[in-house]
Parts: C-alpha cells; sequence; structure tokens
C-alpha cells in the first residue's frame, strides 16, 4: 500500500467528505437506521452496491490516469459514472465531492493527469477524481478502489455516530468487521480494471471488454433516500 | 432447453408492420393488435438450464408495445437460468415493453440480461418487475444487469442481486420490501405526425397542472389513441400536487413518495424505481412514478 | 452537476480577489442579524455575496434573503453535518467553493462574508478561508465570557459584543467585559452594538468598510 493512501483515505483530507452521511441521516429520520445492529446492515448494504461501482470507477481513473493519452476519454469514464447514478441528488453528491477532492489533489499532487481530468470533467465523480488523484499520489489502482470503498462506508458511519449518538468504539468495530469485504471489493474492481478497457483501446472501435461491463449495482432503498433528502427541510448533511 | 424468439418491425407505407414473428417454446409470441405483441407462455419457466433469448429490432418510426399474458415463473432446475432481452429501438420509433412480473421461485438460480440499444429520438418505455418469490416463499437466487445505451453513450447501467439475505434486506438496499420494479421513459425528441385535435371525452383523468401545459397534454393525449407514436403513451401524465405532504419534489426535478421515486436521469430519460411489499403495492407505485415521469416529460417537451 | 455550484472551472486564484470576511460566534449572538445589516449598510457601496453555514438546512440563508437586503442569487447556503467548527476551520472545502462559486458568477466582487454556524468559543476560521474574521457575542450570555477568552474572542481581528441594550437586564457591566476584553485582546479592536437599536450596525460596518478598501484586489468600476 501506497502511504498516500492514508492521506486519502483519512477523514481529515480537506475535501468536504464531513459533511456528506450518504443517506444515513436520512435513514436515521425514517427509523431505517436506529441501532447498531440496522446500521451494519446499512453499511454493509451501501458497501456492496455503491461502494462496489465506486471502487471499480476509481480503479479504472487510476489505470486511465496512467495511459499515455487519457484527456479525451474523462468524459466518457464519467458518463459511465452518471449511467450508474440514476438518482439525481447522488450524483450532485458525487459530483461536488469529486470537485472538491480534485482540488485538494490538484494542490498536493500537481499532475497533468489531474490538470486534464480538471479540464475535461471539471465537476468529476467522486470515484473518478479519487482514482486520478491515488494515480497522482503514486497509488495503484487496487489502492484506489480501497481508498473509494473505505469512502462509501466511513463518512455514513460518522454520520450514525453524531446523529444517533452511538457509541463510537462499537461503530468503529462494525467498520473493522467489513475489513475482509473491504479487501474482496478492492481486489474484484482491481480485477475489473485490468481486464476491462477503455473502448476502442485495442483499435477495435468497441473493445470487446470495456468500462460498459464494469460493476452497476443498484440500490433501490439509498436512492430513495438519497432524494428524500433533498427534499428535505431540515438537514444535518449535504447528503 | 435453449430457445430464441425475435420480434421486428418495419415501416410500409408510413404504418407500422411487425414483419418479423418468431416463436421459440417455451417464448411463444402472439400479435394481438397492429402494433401490439404479447408473450404467452406455451411451457413452464424458464427452468434451472434454460437459455432464453428475445430479440426486439424495432425499425426507425415504427411502434410497438410488447405485453405478456401471465407472470413469468422462474423454477429451479439443472443449473443457472438465463433470460437475455436485447432490444434496439430505431430513430423515432417507439417501443413499450410492460410484461408481467418476473417471480423468483424458492430454489431457483437465474440471470436476467436486458440490453437496450436506443437511437437518438427513440422513444422507450421500459417497465421490469421482480418478485421476491412466490406468495409466503424464499426468493431463489437471481442477479439481473440492466444496460441501456443512448445514441451511443451510456444512458443507465444497474444490476441487482436478490437472494443474498444478509444484503437484500440492508435498508439501504431493498429493506423490507418483497419485490423491486423499475421503468425506463425516454422522452420523445421528434415531432408526431400531426393528429387528430385532442379527445375531449376520452376519460383520460389529467390533473390541473397538466391542463395548464395545454400543448403538452393535447399531444400525449392525442397520441394515446392515434398515430404511429403511441406505443409509449398508453400510460397517462400525472403531475404532483405541490401541497402534498407525502410526496416531495427536489431541486434537481426528482419526485419521492413512499417506495417510489422518480429519477430523471443525466441522460435523456428518466427512471422509476419502486419497491413494494407485494406485486400489487408494487404495480400501483410504478404506475403512479409513471405517469409523473410521462407528465414531467411531456412538460419538458413544451417549447413554452 | 452540482445544484448550486456546478460552473466552478479553476483553481484558487489569490490575487485580485474579494476580502473574505468570517462571522462567528456561539449560538444566537446575533451572527445573522448582524451580517444583514453589513449588507444593507454596505450593499450600496461594496459589491457583496454571502455564504451561510447553517446548522439545520438553509434557515439562515433564507433569512437573509427574506430580509431583501441582498439579491438571493448572492446568497450561498453550505451543510456542515453537525460541525460547524470544521467547516470553517478543519475542512473548508466547502466554504471555499461556494466563495469562489460566487466570485465566478457574480465577481468582480469587493466583499465575500462568510457566516459560521453557531458555536462554541474555541470555533474560529482558517485563514485559508478568511482574511479577516469577526467574533459576535451577546451580552446576555454574562459579562465573564470575554475574560474566559477562547481563540474567538482574544484571535479575532473584530470582537463584537451585542444587545447591549440588554445589559441592564441581565446585569451585565460593559465596563468589565470591555476591560477584561482589552485585558486578553491587546490592540484588537472591540465593539459595542445593539442591532435591534440600530439595524445599521454602523460602527462595525465602518470598521468592514475600512477592511474592505484597504483590501488590494480589482476596484469598483468608476459609475
Amino acid at each position: 500500500m501506497n502511504p498516500a493512501l492514508l492521506l486519502l483515505t483519512d477523514s481529515r483530507l480537506p475535501a468536504g467528505g464531513h459533511a456528506h452521511s450518504g443517506g444515513t441521516e436520512q435513514a436515521i429520520a425514517t427509523g431505517a437506521v436506529h441501532d447498531l445492529a440496522s446500521l451494519a446492515a446499512f453499511l454493509r448494504g451501501r458497501l456492496h452496491t455503491s461502494g462496489h461501482v465506486a471502487a471499480a470507477l476509481a480503479a479504472a481513473a487510476c489505470t486511465l490516469s496512467a495511459t499515455r493519452s487519457p484527456d479525451t476519454l474523462w468524459d466518457l469514464l464519467d458518463a459511465e459514472a452518471d449511467a450508474r447514478t440514476a438518482s439525481p441528488a447522488q450524483r450532485d453528491a458525487s459530483r461536488t465531492q469529486g470537485r472538491l477532492l480534485l482540488r485538494v489533489a490538484r494542490r498536493l499532487w500537481p499532475s497533468p493527469a489531474l490538470d486534464g481530468l480538471a479540464q475535461a470533467v471539471p465537476n468529476p465523480h467522486h470515484p473518478i477524481a479519487l482514482g486520478a488523484a491515488a494515480h497522482a499520489a503514486g497509488a495503484s489502482p487496487e489502492d484506489a478502489a480501497l481508498a473509494a470503498a473505505y469512502h462509501a462506508i466511513t463518512g455514513s458511519a460518522t454520520a450514525a455516530v453524531r446523529l444517533l449518538g452511538l457509541d463510537p468504539v462499537a461503530v468503529h468495530g462494525l467498520l473493522a468487521d467489513l475489513a475482509p469485504d473491504l479487501a474482496a471489493t478492492a481486489s474484484m474492481a482491481d480485477m475489473g480494471a485490468h481486464s476491462t478497457e477503455p473502448p476502442g483501446a485495442s483499435g477495435t472501435p468497441l473493445a470487446d471488454r470495456s468500462w460498459a461491463e464494469l460493476p452497476a449495482r443498484s440500490a433501490p432503498a439509498l436512492d430513495l433516500l438519497a432524494e428524500r433528502h433533498a427534499g428535505a427541510k431540515v438537514r444535518l448533511f449535504v447528503s | 432447453m435453449a430457445a430464441r424468439a425475435a420480434v421486428g418491425t418495419s415501416l410500409a407505407g408510413g404504418r407500422t408492420v411487425v414483419s418479423r414473428l418468431s416463436s421459440a417454446p417455451p417464448l411463444t409470441l402472439r400479435q394481438t393488435g397492429p402494433r401490439t405483441v404479447h408473450l404467452v407462455s406455451t411451457a413452464a419457466g424458464p427452468l434451472g438450464g434454460d437459455r432464453l433469448e428475445l430479440d426486439l429490432d424495432i425499425a426507425p418510426g415504427t411502434s410497438l408495445e410488447v405485453g405478456s399474458v401471465a407472470s413469468t415463473l422462474v423454477l429451479p432446475g439443472d443449473g443457472e437460468s438465463v433470460m437475455v432481452i436485447t432490444a434496439r429501438v430505431g430513430a423515432g420509433a417507439s417501443l413499450r415493453f410492460a410484461p408481467q412480473p418476473t417471480v423468483l421461485a424458492a430454489g431457483c438460480f437465474h440471470r436476467l440480461v436486458v440490453r437496450l440499444t436506443l437511437a437518438a429520438g427513440a422513444h422507450v418505455f421500459w417497465r421490469e418487475e421482480i418478485v421476491f418469490g412466490r406468495y409466503g416463499e424464499a426468493p431463489g437466487r437471481c442477479h439481473a444487469r440492466f444496460d441501456a445505451t443512448y445514441d451511443g453513450r451510456p444512458l443507465l447501467r444497474q444490476e441487482y442481486t436478490v437472494g443474498d439475505p444478509a444484503l437484500g434486506a440492508s435498508p439501504a438496499v431493498y429493506g423490507d420490501a418483497r419485490c423491486i420494479g423499475t421503468t425506463l421513459v425516454t422522452p420523445e425528441t421528434t415531432t408526431p405526425t400531426p393528429a387528430a385535435p385532442a379527445p375531449a371525452a376520452q376519460g383520460l383523468a389529467v390533473s390541473r397542472a397538466v391542463v395548464a401545459r395545454g400543448a403538452a397534454v393535447s399531444r400525449s393525449a392525442s397520441e394515446a389513441v392515434a398515430g404511429d407514436g403511441a406505443a409509449v403513451s398508453r400510460t397517462v401524465p400525472r403531475t404532483v400536487a405541490a401541497d402534498d405532504p407525502a410526496v416531495s419534489r427536489t431541486a434537481a426535478g426528482a419526485v419521492v413518495a413512499d417506495g417510489v421515486a422518480v429519477l430523471p436521469l443525466a441522460g435523456p430519460g428518466v427512471l422509476v424505481s419502486a419497491l413494494g411489499a407485494d406485486a400489487v403495492e408494487l404495480r400501483r407505485r410504478l404506475e403512479w412514478g409513471e405517469g409523473v415521469a410521462l407528465g414531467d416529460l411531456a412538460g419538458a417537451a413544451c417549447p413554452s | 452537476m452540482g445544484a448550486n455550484h456546478d460552473d466552478h472551472h479553476h483553481a484558487p486564484d489569490h490575487h485580485g480577489r474579494a476580502l473574505r470576511l468570517g462571522v462567528g460566534g456561539p449560538v444566537g449572538s446575533g451572527k445573522t442579524a448582524l451580517v444583514a445589516a453589513l449588507c444593507r449598510t454596505l450593499g450600496g457601496s461594496l459589491r457583496l455575496g454571502v455564504v451561510t453555514n447553517d446548522i439545520y438546512t438553509t434557515e439562515d440563508a433564507d433569512f437573509l434573503r427574506r430580509a431583501g437586503v441582498l439579491d438571493q442569487e448572492r446568497i450561498l447556503a453550505v451543510e456542515t453535518g453537525c460541525c460547524p467548527h470544521t467547516a470553517i476551520r478543519d475542512d473548508i472545502a466547502a466554504n471555499l467553493d461556494a466563495v469562489e462559486t460566487l466570485e465566478d458568477r457574480f465577481g468582480p466582487l469587493d466583499l465575500v462574508i462568510v457566516e459560521s454556524g453557531g458555536d462554541n468559543l474555541t470555533a474560529t476560521f482558517s485563514r485559508g478561508l478568511a482574511d479577516r474574521q469577526i467574533f459576535v457575542l451577546d451580552v446576555s450570555g454574562g459579562d465573564k465570557v470575554p475574560r474566559k477568552g477562547g481563540p474567538g474572542v482574544t484571535s479575532a481581528d473584530l470582537l463584537v459584543i451585542n444587545k447591549t441594550d440588554l445589559a441592564p437586564l441581565v446585569d451585565a457591566d460593559l465596563g468589565v467585559m470591555a476591560r477584561d476584553a482589552a485585558a486578553v485582546r491587546g490592540d484588537r479592536p472591540v465593539l459595542f452594538t445593539s442591532i435591534r437599536q440600530d439595524p445599521s450596525a454602523a460602527a462595525v460596518a465602518a470598521w468592514v468598510s475600512e477592511q474592505a478598501h484597504s483590501w488590494p484586489h480589482e476596484p469598483v468600476p468608476a459609475a
């Protein structure tokens, strides 16, 4: 693991992540998450759906950063993220966090790939910014995937600590329990990033295994929660 | 068993003709109207081990509606059952795909693959409903993958896994729902042939706000009864009362009510996504959302 | 695309931009009323933008919009996820984003005010976000608050002690507050106000105006 990954996944990274609960605030408002057990199920579901997709996209973005001329393809990878995010509120939250992360990353690890991404997609989806930032920091696609998977659950866990007053050590215990799932998710995403190529990368109009085949696991309840949250009059978190 | 059925349309004298109708039991197709085809099951299943394919080819400017007379009951058998539906919808073509739900019987092991290739200006209404087991029954396993591209760009990619209790019951995924459904609707972008004026007494329950949109209403209402662009507009557009506390609309245009969300996609289209305790509740929620989606799309298409 | 700030395209540029003024202080001390007063008093002479950091939803932003002191579009709200101090001190990303969005949309501006969510006495603005900061106390918190100090009281560029009209009612000694504040603040200014009695917050506005005019940036174009 590259030490830069520690910076990228630290909740103290000043990239705006602290204000996002990833649906947790609304899940608590509806009563769906109310104790440790329901939070554990929520986090597991989040990791294996949107976290899994984010990990795959981050790995793909990291891989793309390493190619000779990624700039023309950022837009297409970003469109693949759009197609996997049916909820406008979640697209908005993802792009807001992506933009803020990209800004921080360009100051920490200036690189042509990050400049190219900012030029092509000023408000990239968060996993794409994360994958590009991971590459700029010297991390691997698997590292990028791990960071994305971890990001998918830590913000939600912290929000639950704040909103439900749960024992923070017990909540961190839930995160620790998910460590094997995190590793598996990152490993699967890494394999996906290596076996998929940008369309046209093999000289054919559409490579047989293209980004189209990246995971697309949906979470209908998260979509509902995200839109409920976006329409809520009272809220503490952005998402 | 491996079977491959197909439906194709072509344009003849400005009208849609079902020019190809190829059944392959258990996928048996019957033409039930000038532009309507139904799947009628002539055998149980799919069963484990079956590989069934359905190809839909909707030529530019034509219109087709595909339904089914009964739900599809997926049963266990020898290994995985696979259902692959491939649809190509041409420019200015219109496809309404709204079969009865797929029910995952206990012990089944199913894979559902939908590939939807939409040309620019293709008008589609595509409904999928998956029911987690028959009444009182735990579902088998199912993996569904849905991919739609529009004018060569990714529009919607979704995967659903059913039958993993540790995951499905998560409040982030399905919660306590027993069925899931989605309907993808893409907007009509071509100007339809001028149709008869809106029939005033078609019994269409169009709400006040839609009426206020004038042009959009008369067009979609007229298409429901005439014109080749009619297939998608069978669902009555509706709008959401601004003062309904159970419904919220976000700044980005999403509408959410109990168990159903109407989600404007990044590309041209709206996804209605619903959860339900049973198939009846699911359908009620989906239809409500479909109405909102069509109402919104009609409003967006209105030049004013 | 971001619903609020979707048109930010470039990295921060610290040359020629507006003065960024942080307004912090405990809950209920009158931060939002002060910001409204500043907009009212300075809106004619300075090109303004405002970012609010509500604890709950967009109440402060809505208050300012309703007050009609500024074009609604020039007020952006940032949610802070239960941690208003984090958003102005440790992770300023969302606030910076909002400030730069305002400058992109309406720039050049002379002054962008960032109002923090109500917090405790330890909350101060990062120098990466605010060039100047005002800390607002009110007398009803007791006349011993300045003596207790804390980074807000001691290090803010201007300490405002608000609601002086309530002093007799809560038995607060303004002289004690002034003396204690001076003891911990040295030469840095302290102003006593009652925005209820002086809705223009004239003295505070004069201080802010002086800061804005001495801030090197693209000048107000000649009318």
